[in-house]
């Protein structure tokens, strides 16, 4: 259950950049090879959010597929499944250029400071 | 009363705060010259009875210390106590509902009553679990998992996450090969589809198999440090 680890990181992140506003959608990436759960990480951020400026607001989190450059012929290739492998001329020496991303990329707020 | 939305550009990493906590404990260990392992598998693998093990033969060669994380109970740190050698235990209860792996603030809370200076190696007995430890590293030069043969064949490919991310595998319990359906080299093949070429140890804490080789792993490592 690490998404409760993230999602607890994602609300300190966003609160800290929200500067006392009310934060109404934050905007998450996460790389394929994570093994982040979408559902869990959504229950646990609506969990932790709770009586932060992050309360009730909507988690976006947008997948990059894994991809990787081949080493031998240079095509890249989006990798679904183990082994990682080159799709091109199924060498095994890939460097991974995407997949591996856990950021959070925005926020939206309120125009405008919470009062209390 | 009318209210507009803003959109603010963040672009910080979730895993950013605990990253720098763990550079900031992985300087520490550098100046004391204390090489750090952190090992990392499922409940029941046989972590601690391999660092039984580990700790009887190595005591003379090596200086080690042991930061022992659980969710709950000292029973593992109980285990080791008779070894004589520096010993802490973590727990991760205080953390919402306990966490299931130690973060680097968690080890570096544990530190202080370590002595590293005195210390070779330092072995961190992670939580029990297949994926979150290998999310947050804690400060470590290296990555040590420990595999059981009752686990089946197929974790590797279920698990990659912590599996991608070990130098050295320890396929424990090779004792009950002969009783088990499991198919070793079907086992092997997976972690070469996920990890290719990864240093593996085959061990059995029960009759001491691959203890002696996986010793001399962190003889080597731990002396050049």
């Amino acid at each position: 259950m690490h998404e409760l680890s993230i999602a607890d990181s994602v609300v300190r992140i966003a609160s800290r950049h929200a500067d006392g506003r009310q934060v109404t959608k934050v905007y998450l990436k996460v790389g394929y090879l994570r093994q982040v759960v979408p559902s869990a990480l959504a229950f646990s951020f609506e969990l932790v959010a709770q009586g932060t400026p992050v309360e009730g607001s909507d988690l976006e989190m947008e997948e990059i597929p894994a991809t990787g450059k081949c080493h031998a012929c240079g095509a890249e290739s989006q990798l679904n499944s183990f082994p990682l492998q080159c799709k091109t001329c199924g060498n095994l020496d890939l460097e991974l250029i995407a997949g591996e991303e856990l950021y959070v990329e925005s926020l939206e707020m309120e125009d405008q400071e919470l009062t209390g | 009363m009318h209210r507009t939305a803003v959109k603010k550009v963040v672009f910080e990493g979730v895993l950013d705060a605990n990253d720098a906590l763990a550079q900031a404990n992985r300087e520490k260990f550098d100046q004391a010259g204390t090489y750090v392992v952190n090992m990392m598998s499922s409940p029941g693998a046989g972590k601690t009875a391999l660092l039984e093990h580990t700790l009887d033969r190595i005591r003379g060669k090596l200086r080690l210390g042991v930061l022992e994380g659980d969710v709950q109970t000292t029973l593992d740190a109980d285990r080791l106590a008779r070894f004589h050698v520096p010993l802490v235990q973590v727990n991760t209860d205080p953390g919402f509902g306990g966490e299931c792996h130690l973060d680097a603030n968690m080890v570096r809370s544990g530190l202080s009553e370590l002595p590293l200076n005195e210390m070779d190696v330092l072995i961190i007995e992670n939580v029990g679990n297949l994926v979150c430890p290998a999310e947050f590293r804690v400060g470590e030069n290296v990555r040590v998992m420990v595999y059981s043969v009752t686990e089946g064949e197929e974790k590797p490919l279920k698990y990659p996450l912590m599996f991608r991310s070990a130098d050295l595998v320890l396929v424990n319990k090779v004792d009950l090969l002969e009783h088990l359906d499991f198919d070793l080299e079907q086992f092997l093949g997976n972690l070469d589809a996920v990890n290719p070429g990864v240093e593996r140890v085959l061990t059995s804490a029960r009759t001491g198999q691959g203890v002696d080789e996986w010793c001399s792993w962190l003889e080597r490592h731990g002396t050049l440090s």
